[in-house]
């Protein structure tokens, strides 16, 4: 028995929690999508949107900025990776935007922190419990269906709204008379009760797509959970293997075209709904402006953060380029931020979903409630 | 008051089916544990072994290179490779197939068959050390210590990926971590960073001084070589202060070149910089950044290897270290948000006693935040496959059984995402779809054990915290099978 039949069964016989959703589905007051994707590492927004037109590039990056010779042209300025050519496609059709020199509040040079500053929204590490994309849940009028591409739940998804997590299984699927009676088991228990409930809802939308491998194949999981009236609105995916510390030419290299690759199946997944769809792609924090001593870079501060979507009125880069020369590094060594990521989230997320800037900034981002950015960044 | 049970779950690696282990005096039971440190099993694979195994692979891939079969060498470093290629030769179906965390590797270019055939040399290795872990896991007498080995082990987390470390990862466990178990905190610290597995994932072996011998010259390829930063930071992070404890950006950069010259022999460029046994810590004079060092308002002036024991010495037995450690201790053992006065307790005692660990373990032991029934943690992929697996009373297991399980549930052995190692607090692991994973794990645990009455087994496992919901779910189940299940999946076997 597959686990659709099984799920189906599951519902006759009683488990009402599993039909309430359906009703929701129907109600989702929006449909408008948006797909969050952590870039985990910190990852190096100077190779990624490379200001090739400073005067500083070539002899800051040195051997860096080689793979740039070969990238995508985007103004005078700057030029697009060259792996990245499915977003370079989406630039020129103004389904993609760039924001340079980006950082969120954190100013210190800790994965873990900087992570969990950029999830959870707060000022500083582990003042919020809930993530900025849980708060988002919240803001909506009925329920948009919220979920993370992974078994577990990302900090920018945590808190008291209702999410779901899914990634395909190798193992075999439980037989029927067990999932039903662990779920009575845990229908008395707070924390257990909805999590399965969300469980049984995801792997019910995911059906067959038991098998996918690669970064392909995660964009196209995300649009078929997204894609449909009943799709979800929201998802997280994170990616990981950012931190380049040696050898970065190969190594971004490799991880940018599957970045690439990523975003594009879930475009062409998503079919017509793309037309509704905004993309951010961010990282906790940028890479030093230098090359160190073994090819790569430690870790840094301002960063690029990557905007996608059919709703999106792309095809620019935006940010205020502080330059690349050593007076206007951050400390000496990283790109100096001018763009905060907060006030760019709250403001993109504000015009895609109709709603007011400066209140979103506050439920977003309570403790630094970010000024919205006066660009129009939405179609 | 606390039974048996409880503390061979919340201190152990929970209880056996069998009833081995026991006694009557908990909390005795635990303290008897400290001095018994386990002696690893006589045939694990030696340090001389992963080498062998890495050059054996090298070597295949120069051959196939001058035969015109692959394209030039390009060596993924350590923290780069994903676990794909490292189980791509693994038995059907117990490959991974979640893309969450995307792995971003589908772009990888396929490898030829006979390099694939070379990595199982050092797979085999991965999977003897995974044997290992799990064995000692299942049938130690002192689960305790297992316990403590595999919190450090995750405290000082390397990854089991990539060229070098797919060997050398595990190996960190057995060589650094068991033997200093009951030692001083300073003395793991030591063995740890100089071991090959951490020098490699950390980028260490290649960090050179930009004022030392080697450094600032133009290698034969054409680069020029100098300061990495990264194994300075954890170190400082991660491992001893913590981090928000004071230091600064300067501190970090200071205390690389500081570390500079710390290598490994035999597995780098620069061999004849590099003298000693292949995979052998080495500290290399023509690497190490000269002139004295300033960290966190101290001087170092000593020349050589001896700057860089000092500097450890002194963030070992720091009191933002002591704080750092009994925190992490305090939630590996009550809560996720550590007891504020066990936190304390514990603090007192490493400072007291300079990171003596046995001292430190003993302060944890007489805390009663440890021992409240009220906090319980959820238990990760790692305790729960564990303790699953003692419930049912099993010896001994295929590690490739092991190591498929743990990817499906999310926590591949000695393959964290990060250097901080695997998350220590319910909100990583209590999710939709890993609970559901949990469920199909124990359906595959339940029918690879039959002749097991759950009804009967229940009580002896969970003691007193068994509810009567789930003793009445046990007892109404339609099969055996399917009320051991329950039983592992039960809330209160969740949690420990």
């Amino acid at each position: 028995m597959d686990r659709r039949s099984f799920l189906q069964l599951g519902g006759a016989v009683g488990a009402s929690a599993l039909f309430a959703p359906k009703l929701a589905f129907a109600q989702a007051a929006t449909d408008r999508r948006f797909l969050f994707i952590i870039q985990r590492g910190a990852a190096d927004g100077l190779s990624i949107v490379a200001p090739t037109g400073d005067p500083a590039f070539a002899a800051t990056r040195g051997e860096l900025a080689q793979p740039l010779a070969s990238g995508i042209k985007l103004d005078s300025t700057f030029t697009l990776h060259p792996a990245l050519v499915e977003t370079g496609r989406m630039f020129a059709a103004r389904q993609a935007a760039f924001v340079t020199a980006v950082a969120s509040p954190y100013r210190d040079r800790s994965h873990f922190d900087g992570q969990n500053v950029l999830e959870t929204g707060g000022s500083l590490p582990y003042r919020l419990s809930d993530g900025w994309m849980n708060r988002l849940v919240k803001t909506m009028a009925a329920d948009p269906r919220a979920i993370a591409f992974s078994p577990t739940v990302p900090a920018a998804l945590r808190g008291s709204a209702r999410v779901s997590s899914f990634a395909p299984s190798g193992l075999p699927a439980p037989a029927q008379d067990l999932m039903m009676r662990v779920g009575e088991l845990y229908a008395a228990d707070h924390q257990l009760g909805p999590l399965w409930n969300a469980a049984l809802e995801a792997r019910h939308e995911a059906g067959s797509l038991t098998d996918v491998k690669g970064a392909g194949a995660a964009g196209m999981l995300a649009a078929k959970m997204m894609a449909g009236p009943g799709g979800s609105r929201i998802g997280m995916i994170e990616t990981d293997g950012w931190d380049t510390h040696s050898a970065q030419n190969a190594r971004l290299n490799n991880q940018l075209k599957n970045l690439d690759a990523l975003l594009a199946a879930y475009r062409d997944g998503l079919g017509a709904d793309w037309g509704s769809t905004l993309v951010i792609v961010a990282t906790e924090f940028g890479r030093t402006a230098r090359i160190n001593g073994t090819n790569g870079t430690d870790h840094g501060t301002g960063s690029a953060a990557l905007l996608m979507g059919g709703a999106l009125a792309g095809g620019r880069v935006y940010g205020d380029w502080p330059g690349l020369a050593p007076a206007a590094l951050y400390e000496n060594r990283d790109v100096r931020p001018t763009t905060d990521l907060d006030a760019l989230i709250a403001t993109v997320l504000a015009q895609h979903y109709r709603q007011d800037g400066t209140r979103l900034g506050a439920t977003l981002f309570p403790e630094t409630s970010p000024k919205p950015l006066t660009a129009r960044m939405i179609a | 008051m606390a039974d048996l049970s409880f503390a061979e779950n919340r201190f152990g690696m929970g209880a056996r089916g069998d009833g081995r282990g026991g006694g009557n005096d908990p909390r005795g039971w635990v303290e008897a544990q400290i001095g018994a440190v386990p002696q690893p099993a006589a045939d694990l694979p030696s340090r001389a072994g992963v080498v062998q195994a890495i050059l054996d692979y090298r070597q295949e891939r120069r051959e196939l290179k001058s035969e015109g079969l692959l394209g030039p060498a390009k060596v993924m470093p350590a923290s780069m490779a994903t676990g794909a290629d490292i189980m791509s030769s693994l038995p059907a179906g117990s490959q991974p197939a979640a893309p969450g965390p995307a792995q971003m590797d589908a772009a990888r270019p396929k490898q030829p068959e006979a390099l694939k055939a070379a990595r199982s040399e050092e797979r085999e290795i991965y999977l003897r050390l995974v044997g290992a872990r799990t064995d000692a896991a299942l049938n130690s007498n002192s689960p305790f210590m297992e316990r403590m080995a595999h919190f450090w082990a995750n405290h000082f987390a390397v990854s089991a990926q990539g060229e070098k470390n797919l060997g050398f990862a595990g190996l960190l466990e057995f060589e650094a971590i068991r033997p200093n178990l009951d030692k001083r905190f300073a003395d793991m610290v030591l063995a740890v960073e100089q071991h090959p597995a951490m020098l490699f994932y950390l980028d260490q072996a290649g960090s050179i001084g930009p004022n030392s011998q080697v450094g600032g010259r133009v290698g034969r390829n054409g680069k020029t070589r100098g300061l990495n930063e990264n194994l300075a930071r954890e170190i400082l992070e991660l491992h001893t202060l913590g981090v928000r404890s004071g230091y600064t950006q300067a501190d970090v950069t200071e205390f690389a070149r500081a570390l500079t010259g710390w290598s490994v022999a035999g597995l780098n460029p620069n061999q004849r910089f590099l003298q000693g046994p292949p995979g052998s810590f080495v500290f290399a004079e023509a690497f190490h950044e000269p002139g004295a060092r300033t960290i966190m308002g101290k001087t170092y002036p000593e020349d050589g290897e001896a700057q860089t024991l000092a500097v450890l010495e002194d963030v070992s037995v720091h009191p933002a270290t002591a704080h750092h450690i009994a925190t992490k201790l305090a939630r590996h053992f009550a809560a996720d948000n550590p007891p504020p006065a066990m936190v304390a307790r514990i603090e007192k005692a490493f400072l007291k006693s300079r990171g003596d660990l046995p001292t430190v373990y003993r302060a944890l032991i007489a805390s009663p935040e440890a021992w409240s029934p009220e906090n319980r943690k959820f238990r990760t992929p790692w305790d729960w496959t564990v303790a699953s697996l003692r419930a049912v009373s099993t010896d001994q297991v295929k590690p490739e059984m092991v190591v498929s399980l743990l990817q499906q549930l999310g926590q591949p052995v000695w393959r964290p995402g990060s250097p901080a190692g695997y998350d220590d607090i319910a909100a990583s692991w209590a999710a939709p779809d890993a609970l559901v994973r949990r469920v199909e794990a124990a359906q595959r645990i339940a029918q690879a054990n039959t002749g097991i009455d759950a009804r009967a087994l229940a009580p002896h496992i969970l003691g007193a915290s068994l509810t009567p919901a789930t003793a009445t779910a046990i007892s109404r189940a339609e099969s055996p099978q399917t009320g051991l299940a329950l039983m592992l999946v039960s809330p209160e076997f969740l949690r420990r």
